[in-house]
């Protein structure tokens, strides 16, 4: 039981250590203390994960909350979902620590950094062991605000710091959301652990199921960044590549679909939400795909295909196909940390050059990047057998038997997806390079700690589909057998696909025809991105990412700034001060007048004195005299 | 012999109280007018002594002699006050050369 308070505490501790002492340890040091936690718990994660003998363990820490019937124990809670997130949490994590003391490793707030990601590991590993709503949503708060403090962590930079406030306010808004469906929890059940809302949900007791589950989903759609809470995530990417791996791809972000999982029996009973958890994902995801084609950041276009892929997440569940959607969180933690991680090493050897038209014939120069993020890139795509095309083959799978409408318009997304990852990586590995000289002289591969990182995701990326290998193709489907005690019944029943089949073919050719297509534009006849003045036309429209930003900006800032100066301006001028004010030169005008009784002369006070005693003298014998 | 409480009730009460009322009205009428220390200290006592002969003769009239007990207190504790006014006086004196009150206005600023 103490190996397992000492997953989330030892990322604790080396928060401490390096959030409070920092400026005097040296970079190597501080390096250390911030990558062994992760390093430990994970060993720790591994270890619970062989042991675990598959019953659902609660280990109480305290009784935080204690008012009269309300009781909100703090605990934590160890059962089949949870060892699987603590695994890729401290294992991914675990990767990008060391991949950031290379990569971070020219910077002055090297172990302010490791403190924030400790945190933020820290807070993410609450989140997934929290034994309730409550514990869920400390973790839920606490990533957020590492997510805040590590995308404005080069905070010089204004439109940094705009990034992580519009990150936070627009989480802030699912939150909200969140907290509400957490309240109605508390009146409809009295309690907010796991444990007694499902049993009293599968015993069929409780109202207004629907409505907790939609405001516990608008949480979601703030934190796994979906329609129409996702601008924050492509913005995200101001922070350090690290980061954006770790947090913005393969953790943080899933917490949404961690928790509809979590929450399965409350989605299950609400089909009417769990329709529109589905339609919003898959408008994300068409969405994040569509904008995700002609971007020109390489960051950006992965930021926008992360933002895809959690659409893909949340068809999943939209489906009920928990055990896919999972698989996919994990496959994709795999290849986008890879692809991030993988970018980051470009953009290292770049000298902080993002814009991939700017780049170009890579390939030769950094082999070990180029082979990693290839794999990546055909891992993302969905070409059997890398881990993407299991996962996301099963999601499609699961949609084709649920609604055939939203399958055909997933695999026009999985198509998209195919095209832009390769462009991507075409347009930056292949061709000519078109970067500076300085830039050219500087080209060089990555140092071991980067490299390793990668070479290690990328064999997970390839293999990681062994973990679900569905049950027709020879595999155990591990992962469906793992889970389904925490499923609802019937969820896991294994699809069996044809070869031969629409249902089997149609994803295989979303993912090979766009990837021949990229080749043929991109490979061989290398054309390049046209500059920005040159984009026209729907291009353009999609270039600059449907207007979503300018729409929101119109829609929503611009009338509450609007509102606010007017308020500023009138309400609070003309009104409150006025008011406020004039009671103030009131006090100050007439004491002004009555200091001047006070004259100093003696013979003027004892006048007054004398006077003031005959009054008084008088009405109290006023009634005696009469 | 007669004793004094007889003596004093030889005359009416009223006088006594008119006696008094007209001292401490002088009193007064001196502190408020007079603008010479030592003669404002003056019409002090003569309001304090006004007090006294009140009491004096109440307590008489009332076969209560807490009352004579109370004007030898005062007269005890005014000699204290006078001592200690005078003082006062002297040191106003010493600084400012005179004893106007007209001209300690100090206290305003």
């Amino acid at each position: 039981m103490s190996s397992v308070l000492l997953i989330p505490l030892l990322p604790f501790i080396g928060f401490l250590i390096n959030g409070l002492a920092y400026p005097k340890l040296s970079k190597k040091i501080a390096g250390i203390i911030g990558t062994i936690p992760p390093l430990a718990a994970f060993a720790l994660s591994i270890q619970l994960f062989l042991n675990f003998d598959g019953n659902a363990q609660i280990i109480p820490i305290t009784d935080w909350i204690q008012v009269g019937e309300l009781s909100i124990p703090l605990a934590l809670q160890i059962d089949q979902l949870s060892i699987m997130m603590l695994l890729i949490i401290t294992g991914v994590g675990t990767l990008i620590h060391v991949y950031s003391s290379a990569y971070m490793s020219h910077d002055n707030g090297f172990g302010k950094f490791f403190a924030f990601l400790n945190l933020f590991v820290f807070f993410m590993l609450i989140l997934v062991l929290g034994s309730g709503f409550v514990t869920l949503f400390i973790g839920w708060e606490g990533v957020g605000l590492c997510s805040y403090l590590l995308i404005g962590f080069w905070n010089q930079k204004n439109s940094y710091g705009d990034a992580a406030r519009k990150a936070f306010i627009m989480n802030r808004i699912g939150d909200l959301g969140f907290l509400i469906g957490i309240f109605l929890l508390f009146q409809e059940f009295g309690t907010a652990s796991y444990q007694e809302v499902f049993e009293s949900v599968k015993s069929g007791s409780g109202n207004n199921l629907g409505l907790i589950a939609f405001c516990l989903f608008i949480g979601a759609m703030g934190k796994s960044a979906q329609i129409p809470l996702f601008t924050w995530l492509p913005d995200a990417m101001a922070g350090p590549t690290p980061v954006s791996a770790l947090i913005h791809a393969a953790t943080m972000v899933t917490a949404g679909i961690y928790m509809v999982i979590r929450a399965n029996a409350l989605f299950e009973l609400s089909p009417e939400v769990l329709h529109f958890v589905g339609w919003i994902g898959l408008v994300t995801a068409l969405l994040g795909a569509a904008i995700g084609l002609f971007q020109n950041d390489i960051k950006k276009v992965l930021a926008y295909s992360t933002v895809s892929q959690l659409g893909y997440m949340f068809m999943g569940l939209g489906a009920s196909a928990y055990t896919a959607s999972f698989f996919h969180v994990m496959t994709h933690a795999f290849f986008k940390a890879l692809l991030f991680l993988g970018a980051g090493s470009v953009i290292h050897a770049m000298s902080d050059e993002q814009d991939i038209r700017k780049m170009g014939g890579l390939k030769s120069k950094l082999p070990i990047t180029y082979l990693t993020f290839l794999l990546g890139t055909i891992a993302i795509a969905g070409i059997p057998p890398f881990a993407g095309f299991f996962s996301k083959d099963e999601i499609l799978a699961h949609l084709y038997h649920h609604n055939i409408l939203m399958w055909s318009l997933a695999i026009i997304g999985s198509a998209l997806t195919s095209f832009y990852m390769f462009r991507v990586f075409l347009v930056t590995f292949h061709g000519d390079f078109r970067g500076t000289d300085h830039q050219a002289a500087h080209l060089h591969e990555s140092p071991i700690a980067i490299t390793i990182p990668l070479i290690i995701l990328a064999i997970f990326s390839v293999g990681g589909g062994l973990i679900n290998l569905p049950a027709f193709v020879g595999g155990n489907e591990f992962l469906a057998h793992w889970l389904n005690p925490i499923l609802p019944e019937g969820a896991n029943e294994s699809l069996e696909v044809h070869f031969a089949s629409l249902e089997f073919l149609a994803p295989l050719a979303a993912a090979f025809l766009p990837a021949i297509f990229a080749f043929q534009v991109y490979g061989s006849k290398k054309s390049v991105p046209p500059a920005d003045a040159d984009i026209r036309g729907i291009q353009k429209i999609i270039y600059d990412k449907f207007y979503i930003d300018e729409a929101y900006d119109f829609i929503f800032v611009k009338p509450i700034n609007f509102l606010s100066n007017f308020f500023h301006q009138f309400i609070d001028f003309l009104i409150i001060d006025l008011l406020v004010e004039t009671v103030g030169k009131i006090v100050k005008s007439s004491s002004n007048e009555l200091r001047k009784i006070q004259t100093g002369t003696i013979g003027f006070y004892v006048f007054m004195m004398v006077v003031s005693i005959a009054i008084i003298l008088a009405w109290t014998l006023k009634s005696w005299m009469f | 012999m007669q004793s004094i409480p007889d003596i004093i009730r030889t005359i009416p009460l009223t006088h006594y109280i008119l006696l008094s009322s007209a001292l401490f009205c002088i009193g007064v009428l001196g502190v408020l007018t007079r603008r010479n220390a030592i003669i404002v200290f003056m019409a002090i006592e003569l309001m304090l002594n006004a007090v006294n002969l009140l009491l004096a003769a109440f307590s008489s009239y009332f076969s209560d002699p807490a009352g004579q007990i109370f004007v030898f207190f005062i007269m005890a504790v005014a000699a204290a006050e006078v001592a200690v006014g005078l003082a006062i006086i002297v040191m106003i004196y010493r600084n400012i050369q005179t004893i106007d009150i007209g001209l300690l206005n100090k206290l305003k600023n």
